[in-house]
């Protein structure tokens, strides 16, 4: 228990100062990793909690980067219209298809969330607006009430991280919730939850759609950190990158992707440093983590019960 | 479109879908009796085709390539499964995901040091290098005809080994249910590293084929996975019959895609069209059938 | 507890690691010394460009006793993984880290476009040895920007040129779905008045052009013109051969269709096609020659352009340095001294436009076979002399 507790404050001192005594370089590379951490962390939210393997989140994430490009090119940039825009958009696109997709179940879900999502990225690789398939560059940061505060990486780094920390706190109201314990009892037996009277659909629905917001409220943020939007954001590629993430964290769990988003984009970082050959390491340490760590990295968090989540 | 070239196209779109069955069944197959999701089949496909291009340069004869590349592809699918996979046909399919991908990282890398960044070549065997005439007006390259013919062979051999041997009784016993093959005292995992082996074989198979029509480059099989996996989930999961079908399906719907829409939808079609199926048939067209 | 020590253990090095590259930030660098920052596509699939420019940079700056302008140089590399948002943060430690006075590779055009302002609104300098898309040609032309290697555009104007010079009427162009495609098409079109049977485009890393093919063989034009850079053109140019098309209908394109780097894969499918580049390796100057025989001594295969424009980005850099006296922090000087470009290129004369993109000649090649047998380029001709690209009068620069 102790040893939980002072890991717990390290990390989180560790990342409330960081900008306080990091360089701008590291100050930008955390705010990218508490970016994909908020990507992963809504991936669970349907992966882990919701049962339903999604294979195309890169969808909401991009569309939440398109949305930024589109208001600012018609000169919307305040941060207070733009992001929740931004998530809004994922939600309204996350409703078809999230409608026509959970008609399927298991492998097949994975497979038509994929379909969707390659649509809409070749359907941004379509747009001359956009600067096509070589995406298009953003001026500035978006304003927040009007003030420039953004364009500082130090107060930026602070909103992504407040973002993570407040969608973390209402993944965990949410999955603490009876809502929660609904999509638990569907994740484990869909039928027992139908028989007893509860209409399933809905609930995953709904599940999927709060998840989109979340992905794409990332985009919307990713979009200002790199003040580039490309279809690469869309690439099914992405998608997989954020599953590792999750998987790698450990699934079902709040932390574990958060942890997952971390312990990745460091690896990367740090291994692409030292040889090109980065991926002959890397692709055998998650074959290692798969074997060897049951429920991801998360799951070697000492005196934790991780609650596995069973196959649907 | 004139007949003649409608005719062409047909052939082309038929020639493409054989190529997709070949990948689609090994990984139909794997899924169907293992329960396991190999991301690492295109790696296979990749494998099989440097495999064969070398043996090529060495051998200078393409049939002894083939001949000699698949005992050494269902041996490297032997090993991976044995090292690795064999420990996750009982885990989530999120971990097999995240283990096969690592296995992707892990053979592009090793492709690129071992035979270098830059393409390979493998060239197409001078007795197969012209056209036949099929009937007037209509002349097509033989290679690609030999490529139909052996997807077609593949298909009708499979068909005979699953429905009408010991192993093929195996195979549908452990697909349906894996606790009472065992319970009956039959391997099953030595079953299931046969079943590897063959999966792998059909892989490295494709990629032999492929390798003198295509550059024989790192990365080469993971668009043509995309693809595999968006037939086997129309064709339904686990059924070859399934995979055949969809595969020709999706290879002459792309094919016309490609040549009568703008390049965007073209692009955008076969994701279209399993979307539709799937909507329509939540189970692709030929569910495979489970206890 | 075991699980307790692989957790410590994993983090323990974590945390080593982080330390580890925060203190190397804090040291920083000495004044006596010249950090250049390359940022290419290194790893994975797309990553054969990358390591061919890298490894004719490295021959550049051994040529120059591993110098630049007498300084000692430091090199620095980064891996784009082909994508724009890594690509920035990768920016965003050379410049803001290592504290690198020049980047230079860059490969695709979307990477570019993706950190270009990232690197020169930092007062640093810019030299792309790949990447020229139009914009930064244009009004987005920027006075840190240099790019040796071409404009997305000229290549193909090269080509459009000469058949329009042939005399050739009626031409079908087909390119991958995607900017730098549509680019090249536009640049063909610009110098062709002749009839443009149809413009096809291609799903980008399509495999197999069977069906596209059989299209365009009953379209029955007088000639072919094609982008398909890398794997693409590999595998287009051997179906092509196999379709039995390649004696019937000729077939034109640009160097990144039939480069050395490809050229081996492709076989005798691509023996006597006709190219348009800025480059080949027999252009006869001492510069060339040197810069070839080494680099088939140093990785035993003949180079690319693609490391001919790597070579080159350590020339220029080499000269600007010596022609500002080493006085690198000096923004103006500094850029006076690239605008000068004075250095021998490989491939001849060559000067800066007013937009910091290269005026150069541009050559027809054919793909022939040496004395050793290895399929090569040979040059037939020019198709332009001191070309300046369509861009440059929007770029508002002058100098």
């Amino acid at each position: 228990m102790t040893f939980r507790r002072i890991f717990c404050f390290v990390f989180i001192v560790f990342f409330a100062t960081l900008p306080l005594w990091s360089d701008v370089f590291h100050t930008r590379l955390f705010t990218r990793i508490l970016i994909f951490a908020l990507l992963a962390l809504s991936l669970d939210l349907v992966v882990g909690y919701g049962g339903m393997v999604s294979f195309g989140h890169a969808a909401f994430f991009g569309t939440g980067a398109y949305m930024t490009g589109l208001m600012s090119l018609h000169g919307i940039t305040d941060a207070l219209v733009v992001w929740p825009a931004a998530a809004g958009a994922a939600m309204l696109i996350a409703l078809p298809i999230g409608a026509l997709s959970l008609r399927t179940r298991g492998a097949y879900f994975i497979m038509i969330t994929l379909a969707f999502a390659q649509m809409i990225y070749y359907f941004a690789s379509g747009l001359e607006t956009f600067g096509g398939s070589d995406g298009m560059r953003l001026l500035a940061r978006n304003t927040l009430a009007g003030k420039e505060f953004l364009r500082h990486h130090e107060f930026f780094y602070y909103v992504a991280a407040g973002f993570l920390a407040g969608a973390f706190l209402l993944c965990r109201r949410l999955t603490g919730s009876r809502f929660g314990l609904i999509l638990g009892g569907i994740r484990q037996n869909e039928k027992r939850m139908q028989s007893l009277g509860y209409a399933t659909f809905p609930y995953k629905l709904t599940c999927f759609v709060i998840s989109a917001a979340l992905a794409g409220l990332s985009g919307a943020l990713m979009a200002n950190e790199t003040l580039y939007i490309s279809p690469s954001l869309l690439h099914w590629t992405q998608s997989g990158h954020a599953l590792v993430m999750v998987i790698l964290g450990g699934m079902g769990t709040l932390a574990g992707p958060v942890l997952g988003a971390i312990v990745l984009l460091l690896m990367e970082e740090i291994l692409s440093a030292f040889t090109q050959h980065w991926m002959i390491v890397l692709g055998p340490l998650l074959i290692l983590v798969v074997l060897y760590a049951r429920g991801g990295l998360y799951g070697l968090w000492p005196q934790k019960k991780v609650s596995h989540v069973t196959p649907p | 479109m004139d007949p003649i070239l409608f005719f062409t196209q047909a052939l082309n779109g038929l020639q493409f879908g054989v190529m997709l069955f070949l990948m689609a069944t090994g990984l139909t197959l794997i899924f169907g009796v293992m329960n396991l999701i190999n991301l690492a089949h295109g790696s296979l496909y990749m494998m099989g085709a440097y495999f064969a291009a070398t043996l090529q340069q060495k051998t200078g004869s393409f049939i002894w390539a083939i001949i000699l590349s698949i005992p050494l592809t269902v041996l490297l699918g032997m090993i991976v499964e044995m090292l690795a996979l064999r420990r996750l046909y009982n885990r989530d399919h999120l971990d097999q995901v995240l283990a096969t991908y690592g296995l992707i990282l892990f053979f592009n890398e090793l492709v690129r040091m071992v035979w270098g960044p830059q393409s390979y070549f493998m060239a197409l065997p001078q007795f197969l290098s012209h056209h036949v005439q099929i009937f007037s007006g209509l002349t097509y390259p033989v290679y690609r005809l030999v490529i139909i013919g052996v997807g077609l062979g593949v298909g009708a051999g499979l068909y005979g080994l699953i429905h009408h041997t010991r192993l093929g009784m195996l195979i549908r016993a452990g697909a349906s249910n894996r606790e009472m093959v065992n319970a009956l005292g039959v391997n099953i995992r030595f079953l299931y590293t046969v079943v590897f082996g063959l999966g792998a074989a059909l892989a490295g198979l494709a990629g032999m084929l492929a390798g003198p029509i295509l550059s024989v480059e790192v990365g080469m099989g993971e668009p043509i996975l995309i693809l595999a996996f968006v037939v086997i989930v129309i064709g339904g999961i686990g059924s070859i019959q399934g995979a055949f079908f969809a595969a020709v399906l999706v290879g002459v719907a792309d094919t016309f895609g490609r040549v009568l829409l703008p390049p965007g939808m073209a692009s955008m079609g076969i994701y279209v069209l399993m979307a539709a199926v799937l909507c329509w048939r939540p189970e692709g067209l030929f569910p495979a059938q489970r206890t | 507890m075991k699980r307790k020590g692989l957790l410590g253990k994993f983090f323990g090095g974590l945390l080593l690691a982080l330390m580890f590259s925060v203190n190397s930030a804090a040291v920083g660098h000495a004044a006596d010394k010249v950090k250049v920052g390359f940022i290419a596509t290194l790893s994975g699939p797309g990553a054969s460009l990358g390591t061919d420019i890298l490894d004719g940079f490295r021959l550049g700056l051994s040529h120059c006793g591993d110098k630049l302008g007498g300084i000692p140089v430091e090199l620095v590399t980064g891996d784009d993984q082909m994508r724009p948002e890594v690509a920035v943060q990768v920016a965003s430690r050379m410049v803001e880290r290592d504290k690198v006075d020049f980047v230079t590779g860059i490969v695709f055009s979307n990477v570019m476009m993706a950190v270009a302002s990232p690197i020169l609104d930092q007062g640093r300098f810019l030299i792309s040895a790949n990447a020229g898309p139009s914009l930064l040609a244009g009004d987005q032309c920027h006075p840190n920007l240099f790019t040796i290697s071409w404009q997305n555009d000229q290549t193909h104007e090269a080509m459009g040129k000469y058949l329009q010079d042939q005399g050739i009427r009626r031409v079908y162009l087909m390119a991958p779905d995607y900017q730098a495609g549509k680019d090249g098409l536009t640049g063909f079109k610009r110098y062709f008045d002749g009839e443009v049977v149809a413009e096809v485009y291609t799903r980008v890393n399509q495999p197999d052009y069977a069906a596209e093919l059989a299209q365009l063989r009953a379209a029955k034009p007088d000639a072919v013109f094609v982008f398909y850079p890398g794997g693409m053109g590999i595998n287009f140019v051997k179906q092509y051969a196999q379709a039995g098309l390649k004696d019937e209908i000729p077939l034109y394109t640009t160097a990144f269709t039939l480069d050395q780097s490809v050229l081996r894969a492709m076989g005798d499918a691509a023996l006597g096609l006709v190219n348009a580049s800025f480059w080949s390796p027999d252009l006869d100057n001492p510069v060339n020659k040197k810069f070839v025989a080494d680099f088939k001594d140093t990785h035993n295969r003949l180079p690319s352009l693609f490391a001919a424009q790597g070579y080159d980005a350590a020339l220029l850099m080499d000269s600007a340095v010596r022609s500002a006296k080493g006085q690198i922090r000096d923004e103006d000087k500094l850029r006076e001294g690239f605008r000068k470009a004075d250095f021998q290129s490989v491939r001849g004369n060559f000067r800066f436009n007013n937009n910091h993109f290269p005026v150069q000649n541009f050559y027809i090649r054919q793909v022939i076979k040496n004395e050793e047998g290895i399929l090569t380029n040979k040059m037939l001709g020019v198709a332009f002399e001191e070309h300046m690209d369509a861009y440059h009068k929007q770029c508002p620069m002058k100098w």
